[in-house]
């Protein structure tokens, strides 16, 4: 079956219009849109054209190399697969428990890279759109604009995601594609030292995160009706939950909920994870399509990340950050928490959670302990999943008897929420671009949309201020029609 | 009194019988080199420590110190056909240092640094060279074997085993095992041969250790590869600690 905009009946009679490059998911997406005569919206699909084969080239590689190997997937979350590749392979060399120093120490790490990329997301990539508007001045709408009308959140902005980079340099070695973490454990403790000078500003880096969550009620506040509306549709939802129903981003049993609130399976151990969710491949794009097998292809698919773990979790297990969940649940009857920019609400919980996390494991001196590492009886297969910046990443390895990776299987966040995000792109097409002459301004609703979803796609635009666009226009005979150009300095011809 | 050569514009003092190589290290000069190792005769192979005497390119880990020699070696132009000697052992293998575990512990990565080699410089070959991992407790990874022969050495004069040798010729030289299967696990090799532990890239490994060590605390983290040569560097004995290397000497 084919979702509604998503394969018009006669493309050939359509015009076509492409985003591309819309941005990069971990390398390179597209969005592609097919108009009638009068402008209306009959196709709209988010493409990621990029092949990148982690799964087939880590194939008979010693596993010991795997947590620093896949980690070179994102250079924005990669903390998020080093540990979950870890899990799966704390399996492997029977390690079904880690010493309290060691899970303590990959949490320190975890929280450190949520706070980092969430930071990184709402402030560098996401708030220009929201600050100034999605069709506002190109000119202003980027990181370089928010310096220069909002200096002290831009600085903030800069020194959470610098914290949460610390955070991990002690944990893992460095900023960016450390090794901190082993199979069975971590390879180093954090010293008196490391542990007091984070200390010093944990309590700022709560504060800030605070302000910041206030910050994107405000601009819901302002903005309610189109923030509730944009973009919007009823999804399923899978989220890991602590035993109790807490939120806990690093360990956990498997919950889903459908759209109208039911549970379909809860606190289900994702080792058995393929029982629930299996994946379509659809001939137009390299990204597959997971789905619920309970519910089928058709209706199974589901959303994960920042909106579905705040608003289906039973309680967040940090006073600050449950007290703003609840705030955000009962805002306007709950109709944020079920916006597609509701996300950059709960994902400024999630920072102030992480940062009240972080203060708490700072606190605990097993953090300093210096047992390290354990095993146990070896195994063949591993699972490890674990709640990534952008949701539910799970890894999946074989390993032989000669310590070699045989099978891999990696779904990660982006791929939960394929269909999700194209039904995002396709509410945003028939509400604000059916019908219309483009624009940039209305473009870049689209790429809105997006960006609620996944930072890896918009980094390239708004890291830089200035993505390139080309957008054609070109009729039935191929012949191009029409054509809007944003280059490289953001003016557009 | 020991007769001297220049190196570099310097007197350096050697005794009959000494490299220029040797006889640099034991002045405290350091000579960017990848094949050879103290505890082992010169070799010849990798070329990086080759200096210009007296106008012509010699190794200097084979070439017999003498009195009155001229010798070039920390200079532009021999620095640059090093850096283009080692960019080619890197476009040759699969040296992917990101995922590598030697990393920080590798001598090729470290002499990389030391020589500033910022790009392969050349294109990559790729070659396809499957993983032996059938060894309970050793991996050979023929991807990051640099041909320095220096397991070979050690697994015939030390181990005394011959475990290790060279194929083939040319482009088509590569390490093989001595066993009729072709397989590690049918040697006689074993964790406490000292092939193991003189493989300077990540070919010859210990299983199951890869990334214990942290960042900040690997060998080259502490200091420069050419810092450290010096130090291993066997010297005359002075003060109370002579080297072991020069107490088999003497």
């Amino acid at each position: 079956m084919a979702f509604d905009l998503e394969t018009a009946e006669h493309p050939e009679k359509l015009r076509r219009v492409a985003i591309e490059p819309v941005s990069r998911v971990e390398g390179h997406g597209k969005v592609t849109l097919l108009l009638d005569e009068d402008n209306h919206i009959r196709q709209a699909r988010l493409h990621i054209v990029e092949f990148r084969g982690f799964e087939k080239f880590v194939q008979g590689r010693p596993y010991w190399e795997i947590p620093v190997m896949v980690q070179r997937l994102c250079g924005i979350c990669p903390v998020s697969h080093h540990l979950a590749a870890c899990k799966a392979l704390d399996q492997v060399v029977g390690a079904t428990r880690v010493t309290p120093t060691a899970d303590k120490l990959r949490r320190l790490m975890h929280y450190g890279q949520i706070l980092q990329s969430h930071a990184l997301h709402f402030f560098h990539l996401a708030s220009p759109d929201l600050l100034f508007g999605f069709d506002s001045d190109l000119g202003k709408r980027n990181i370089v604009g928010v310096i220069a009308e909002y200096p002290d959140l831009a600085r903030q902005g800069v020194l959470l995601r610098k914290y949460g980079q610390e955070v991990i340099r002690v944990t893992a070695g460095k900023r960016v594609h450390g090794t901190g973490s082993v199979p069975g454990g971590v390879n180093k403790n954090l010293s008196r030292a490391e542990r007091d000078a984070l200390l010093k500003d944990a309590y700022q880096i709560i504060a800030w995160s605070r302000d910041a969550v206030h910050l994107v009620q405000r601009l819901f506040e302002q903005n309610l009706a189109l923030y509730n509306e944009f973009g919007s549709f009823r999804a399923h939802t899978l989220n890991l939950v602590r035993a109790d129903g807490a939120m806990d981003l690093y360990h956990g049993g498997l919950r889903a909920r459908t759209s109208d609130g039911k549970t379909l399976f809860d606190h289900v151990d994702y080792n058995n994870y393929w029982d629930h969710i299996y994946e379509e491949v659809k001939p137009w794009s390299y990204m597959k399509f997971p789905y619920f097998r309970e519910l089928g292809p058709d209706l199974g698919w589901y959303r994960v990340g920042p909106l579905t773990r705040v608003s289906q979790c039973d309680f967040i297990p940090t006073p600050l950050a449950d007290k703003e969940r609840q705030t955000f649940l009962a805002y306007d009857g709950g109709r944020p928490a079920a916006a597609t920019l509701g996300t950059h609400w709960a994902r400024m919980i999630e920072m102030l959670h992480s940062a009240e996390m972080i203060k708490d494991l700072l606190h605990d001196d097993d953090v300093l302990g210096d047992d390290l590492v354990t095993t146990g009886e070896r195994q063949g297969r591993g699972v490890g999943v674990i709640e990534a910046p952008r949701g539910t990443l799970i890894h999946h390895y074989r390993v032989d008897e000669n310590d070699q990776v045989i099978r891999a299987n990696l779904i990660v966040s982006t791929t939960h929420n394929n269909q999700a995000m194209n039904e995002a792109i396709r509410a945003v097409a028939r509400k604000h671009l059916d019908g219309h002459e483009l624009t940039e301004g209305l473009l870049n609703h689209i790429e809105v949309a997006i960006r609620a979803f996944d930072p890896c796609l918009s980094c390239a635009t708004h890291a830089m201020g200035k993505m390139p666009l080309r957008v054609e226009l070109i009729d039935a005979e191929g012949r191009e029609v029409d054509r809007l150009v944003r280059s490289g300095d953001g003016s557009c011809a | 009194m020991s007769e001297t050569f220049l190196l570099d514009g310097e007197d350096i003092p050697f005794e009959p019988g000494q490299t220029v190589m040797q006889a640099a290290l034991a002045a405290g000069h350091y000579i960017p080199h990848l094949c050879y190792h103290p505890e082992f005769k010169p070799h010849g192979s990798c070329k990086v420590c080759t200096v210009k005497i007296a106008g012509r390119y010699a190794t200097s880990c084979t070439a017999p110190a003498q009195a009155g020699l001229d010798v070039a070696s920390d200079t532009d132009e021999v620095n640059e056909l090093r850096r283009t000697l080692v960019q080619m052992l890197f476009a040759e293998g699969n040296h992917f240092c990101p995922s590598c575990e030697k990393s920080g512990n590798c001598v090729l990565q470290a002499l990389g640094y030391d020589l500033g080699v910022m790009t392969a410089g050349f294109r990559h070959l790729f070659p396809d060279r499957p993983v032996d991992a059938s060894h309970p407790d050793i991996l050979l990874d023929f991807n990051r074997c640099i041909l320095c022969e220096l397991c070979v050495r050690a697994s015939c004069e030390v181990d005394g085993k011959c475990v290790f040798a060279l194929a083939g010729r040319g482009i088509t030289k590569h390490l093989i095992v001595n066993a009729e299967s072709g397989r590690l696990a049918d040697t006689e090799v074993e964790l406490t041969d000292k092939a193991l532990a003189v493989c300077p890239v990540g070919a010859i490994l210990i299983k199951r250790q890869g990334f214990a060590v942290p960042i900040g605390e690997r060998r080259y983290d502490l200091s420069p590869i050419s810092a450290q040569a010096l130090a291993d560097a066997p010297r005359p004995p002075s003060g109370s600690q002579p080297c072991p290397s020069c107490e088999d000497e003497a």
